[in-house]
């Protein structure tokens, strides 16, 4: 039992070590392999902005069952505040202390910020299940939009649709990430530096996923997930256990928002609409809900596949047709749309899903039997 | 020297015109298993739920241990040191066996997010402390061969006895078990009936609703005996299965 979990160990090591010579020299071997690399980079980057925001959104979806459809709105407070405290726009008013913070500080305040918002939006929440749920979020997240396009007056703070632009990249120990870097005779450039900064990032959030999953936090989300009022009855405090899986999602999303503005070097409230929020929920279930090494894959799938898709469709049509017969824009969603429907029909509980989730969808005829006697032995109790 | 460990007094209930508890009022003594017998709708679930916090009576008094349970959460209620077991299995169905125990020791533990995330000495201790006693309680109740099994593909007696191993997790004074011998063949009732003896003999006070009127005499030491929300006798078995008022709710009155 021992020699097999060294075994494993080893095998665990020698797999973590291959993946991060691979992810260290990704940058470069898209480089190599593409015409336009650093397109491809840059869509590597986003999906490494997707990866932490479904991250988040599986604690809030995925552990505490509480189905959240307006989750970007954190990833917006996060770019936001980044956007504010760290361009030209607000410098006059801004107290000087606050304004370009150290990143450090600018990071840990993007994690607060949000998360206080995710207590602030999930507590009218509380007593919400399911659609019910689904519907007052929705609306939350539409409500945070509409405020960032409309506060540029009276006092202009988010310079309404126009959005803010001229973020200031971000400098760590006196480095300008928004100018190449030469380092061991390679030039970093901006799109590089940032790679490594939001992987850095990725990596970290990953490691609070796994060990938030296994402690008595994560015990007690899931435990709400599969009986609310039993785990209340367990002495679980299901108001504090809910509200801080929606601080923690949040905050992820904040993290990611921040970089996210300053990777961009400009926000606008076109940024955060309904369909990212239904995007990182598509990432999320996709992969597997609940199972963090699913949830990361679903984040790539979805992010990446677009992109793929547009490479793919031009050059084929002008193979097949000889001309462009469709929008490759229009083509690419309706064939995201497809392949998004025949995965959910071949494998509903997700690409990867976790232990529990596969159990759940594949119900042996006993426990359907259990089911329905629990619900009829329900009714009977409220009439009791 | 009998001590009392719960108390509550007019205690009503409704739920809109019905009149689920009324005025309903009983003492719990430390160290003994209470029994509550009633015909089909007499309020036993309700009064049950009341006591654990679940519903929140109209009026009446509630102490535990001395301190005032009266309107307070399931939470409060678990953490003053009742527990519970539900009529229909309600255990946490996609968790492994472990975990259901696990998560019975939320209440008793105290690592927060920081302590989750770096693990320090102090957090893995008390991971690892968790991990034991729930292990310990699964061998209590004699499941400890179904560890990482999901409760839900337990069978009906195992997911019964890991009720009572969760509750047990949450270290109760009182232990609250709500029809636990429903459905059981009289093999598997008999060893229930061990068990309860054996947490009784723990220290731990039992508070019983049962259909079984042959099992709840031979084994609790006082009845209360509800009907139409009222409680209309209390005191050893012997003296309730005498009394003509408990005879007329479960058989009627002959005709003269």
């Amino acid at each position: 039992m021992n020699a097999l979990l060294m075994e494993n160990n080893r095998k665990n090591t020698i797999l973590l070590a291959v993946l991060a010579v691979v992810l260290a020299v990704l940058p470069w071997a898209l480089g190599g392999f593409f015409e336009n690399g650093n397109s491809w980079l840059r869509a590597v980057d986003f999906a490494l902005l997707y990866i932490m925001l479904a991250l988040g959104l599986n604690i809030v979806v995925g552990y505490a069952g509480l189905l959240d459809l307006g989750y970007i709105a954190f990833y917006a407070v996060g770019a936001y505040l980044f956007a504010i405290l760290n361009s030209p726009h607000l410098q006059a008013v801004l107290p000087a202390w606050l304004s370009h913070p150290p990143f450090l500080v600018m990071m840990i305040l993007a994690a607060v910020v949000a998360g206080i918002f995710g207590v602030l939006l999930g507590s009218p929440t509380l007593k919400l299940r399911g659609d019910y749920l689904a519907i007052v979020t929705l609306g939350f997240g539409e409500i945070v939009r509409i405020f960032m396009n409309n506060l540029d007056r009276p006092v202009n703070i988010t310079n309404g649709p126009q959005g803010i632009n001229n973020i200031d990249p971000v400098q760590i120990g006196g480095y300008d990430f928004g100018r190449p870097i030469e380092f061991l005779g390679l030039t970093f450039e901006k799109i590089h530096l940032y790679y490594y900064l939001i992987l850095a990032f990725c990596v970290l959030i990953i490691f609070v996923s796994v060990r938030l999953q296994n402690s008595r936090i994560g015990r007690a989300w899931v435990a709400i997930r599969e009986d609310e009022i039993a785990a209340n009855a367990m002495g679980i405090n299901t108001r504090n256990v809910k509200l801080l899986a929606f601080a923690m999602g949040a905050s992820f999303g904040g993290v990611s928002g921040a970089l996210f503005a300053s990777f961009q070097g400009f926000v606008s409230p076109e940024s955060f609409v309904l369909m990212e929020s239904i995007m990182v929920l598509c990432m999320v279930v996709l992969g597997g809900m609940g199972n963090i090494p699913g949830v990361i894959l679903g984040a790539i799938i979805v992010s990446i596949t677009p992109e793929l898709l547009r490479d793919i469709i031009n050059p084929l049509q002008m193979a097949i047709a000889g001309k462009r017969v469709v929008d490759p824009e229009n083509l690419r969603m309706l064939i995201f749309g497809l392949a998004m429907i025949v995965i959910m029909l071949v494998r509903p509980a997700g690409l990867w899903p976790s232990k529990r989730r596969r159990a759940e969808l594949k119900p042996k005829t006993k426990d359907i039997a259990l089911q329905e006697k629990d619900s009829l032995q329900d009714a009977e109790r409220n009439h009791d | 020297m009998t001590e009392v460990l719960l108390s509550i007094e007019g205690i009503n209930k409704r739920f809109g015109g019905l009149h689920a508890l009324s005025g309903v009022g009983l003492t719990i003594n430390k160290g003994e298993i209470y029994g509550l017998i009633g015909p089909n709708g007499a309020g036993k679930t309700t009064l049950f739920n009341v006591l654990t916090g679940l519903y929140q009576p109209d009026e009446g008094k509630f102490t535990f241990q001395g301190k005032d349970l009266f309107r307070k959460k399931p939470n409060v209620v678990v953490e003053s040191g009742i527990a519970r077991t539900f009529q229909n299995i309600r255990l946490f169905a996609n968790m492994t066996t472990l975990e259901n125990v696990m998560v019975g020791q939320h209440v008793r533990t105290k690592t927060g997010v920081l302590g989750a995330v770096l693990r320090h000495p102090k957090a893995k201790a008390e991971e690892e402390a968790i991990r034991l006693k729930s292990e310990g309680l699964l061998a209590y109740v004699g499941i400890a061969d179904r560890a990482e099994e999901l409760a839900r593909n337990l069978s009906y007696g195992d997911q019964r006895r890991l009720e009572i191993a969760r509750a047990l997790a949450t270290n109760p004074t009182l232990l609250a078990l709500d029809e636990p011998a429903a459905g059981m063949n009289p093999k598997e009732t008999d060893d229930l009936k061990k068990l309860m003896e054996k947490i009784r003999a723990d220290g731990v006070t039992i508070l019983l609703i049962e259909h079984d009127v042959k099992l709840m005499m031979g084994l609790c030491d006082r009845i209360a005996v509800l009907d139409y929300g009222k409680k209309i006798a209390e005191g050893v078995p012997e003296q309730v299965k005498n009394d003509p008022r408990v005879i007329e709710a479960y058989l009627g009155v002959a005709p003269e």
